[in-house]
């Protein structure tokens, strides 16, 4: 974790436009380093306003410091940029919970289920709160305030069998967080993270300019590059799968075998479910 | 370079059976140098996205080893958009119907990115 903290901080301070803040500020969350961790969604914030994921991020840090009134204010600013954000009902459910108004904190969790009916965290929190069980008396609902706390998924669950699934193969969520698989470098560095932080938002920003021009829903992204070819495909709609091979592996042959792998991560992700 | 020389760079593009249109986009911040389009599609919008499409590509593709993008092809269930971009930052853009020869719209896209590197 310790060397995923300089990886991202070097790739912060080579583009602090990028994203990647969104991972740096969590895994310091997470660290419990929480004055760097402040420091660097702030400073996110400040280049990315009206980023949903930001305000979540910082109102998480907010909420680890117990500082309550602010992650309330934080999680208010998502809701109003994204009102579907499943962190942010979680969030103020969790803060509704915590002050013992037990009828918003269910009003909340509703609203994230309905976004995000599997989500099996939402549905405990919901039966300890309906079970009425006050603040004082229990420990917070079971609401994962991040959406990284749990364990990573080890890539040959993913992607067992397949050809490259250890360093060429990367399978993303919407928010690029890694769902499985890894990516190396060239010079054989684990570029995994660094790719997942670029793409966040390409398959939205892929299916947007699909639906402006007329032409339905997109179903591959392939990409040349001096070095190799890449392919993306959506498995499923809040999902991306990265395929990297070097040039000797033609582009169309590269869109064949993301598709046997997005078959893969489909039954994957729906095992999950 | 004049305007109307980069939309003379799009004509061996746009000959393309099945190409509906094609764009030249300063890469940086997406805005349309010069369009050879059909009626109907919102050159600016898609110039701003596919702009910042292949940034977001590019950056991924360099960080994984493989080096900036060369062509880009977005495939849909109705169409694609083929990317190559210029030396100097340019974008060339096709916008093309399924089924489109694709090989042959890519070797046209890095003819029209050669003439306005």
């Amino acid at each position: 974790m310790a060397d995923d903290v300089k990886l991202l901080s070097a790739q912060l301070a080579q583009d602090p436009h990028s994203l990647v803040f969104l991972r740096l500020g969590e895994l310091l969350r997470q660290k419990r380093q929480f004055d760097l961790a402040q420091r660097v969604a702030t400073n996110g914030l400040e280049r990315h306003p009206h980023l949903a994921d930001a305000h979540d991020l910082l109102a998480r840090i907010m909420a680890d410091r117990h500082d309550y009134e602010h992650a309330f204010d934080e999680w208010d600013m998502t809701l109003r940029i994204a009102p579907g954000h499943t962190g942010a009902l979680k969030g103020l459910a969790f803060l509704y919970f915590k002050v013992g108004d037990l009828a918003q904190a269910e009003s909340h969790l509703r609203e994230a289920k309905k976004v995000d009916p599997d989500d099996p965290a939402v549905d405990q929190a919901l039966a300890m709160v309906r079970g009425g069980v006050a603040a004082s008396d229990a420990p917070a609902p079971a609401v994962p305030v991040s959406s990284e706390a749990a364990e990573p998924i080890p890539e040959e669950r993913v992607f067992a069998g397949l050809e490259g699934a250890q360093e060429g193969l990367l399978l993303l969520d919407a928010a690029g967080q890694v769902l499985g698989g890894a990516l190396k470098s060239g010079d054989g560095q684990d570029a995994t993270q660094a790719v997942a932080a670029y793409l966040a938002g390409v398959s939205q920003e892929a299916s947007r300019t699909a639906k402006l021009l007329g032409l339905g829903g997109w179903v591959g992204l392939s990409a040349e590059g001096p070095q190799g070819n890449v392919h993306l495909t959506p498995p499923t709609h809040d999902a991306l799968l990265l395929i990297v091979r070097d040039r000797s592996v033609p582009m169309g042959r590269l869109a064949v075998i993301g598709q046997r792998a997005a078959l893969i991560a489909r039954r994957w992700l729906e095992r999950q479910a | 370079m004049s305007k109307n020389g980069y939309e003379s760079a799009l004509n061996g593009v746009t000959a393309v059976r099945g190409v509906r249109g094609a764009m030249v986009v300063a890469g940086g911040d997406g805005l349309v140098v010069a369009e050879s389009l059909m009626e109907g599609i919102k050159g600016a919008a898609v110039a701003a996205l596919a702009a910042s499409l292949a940034t977001r590509l590019g950056r991924a593709m360099e960080a994984g080893g493989v080096g900036g993008g060369v062509f880009w092809h977005l495939q849909a269930e109705r169409g694609a958009l083929l990317v190559v971009p210029a030396r100097s930052g340019m974008l060339i853009v096709a916008i093309a119907e399924p089924g489109v020869n694709a090989g042959l719209v890519r070797l046209e896209l890095l003819k029209a990115a050669e003439g306005v590197a």
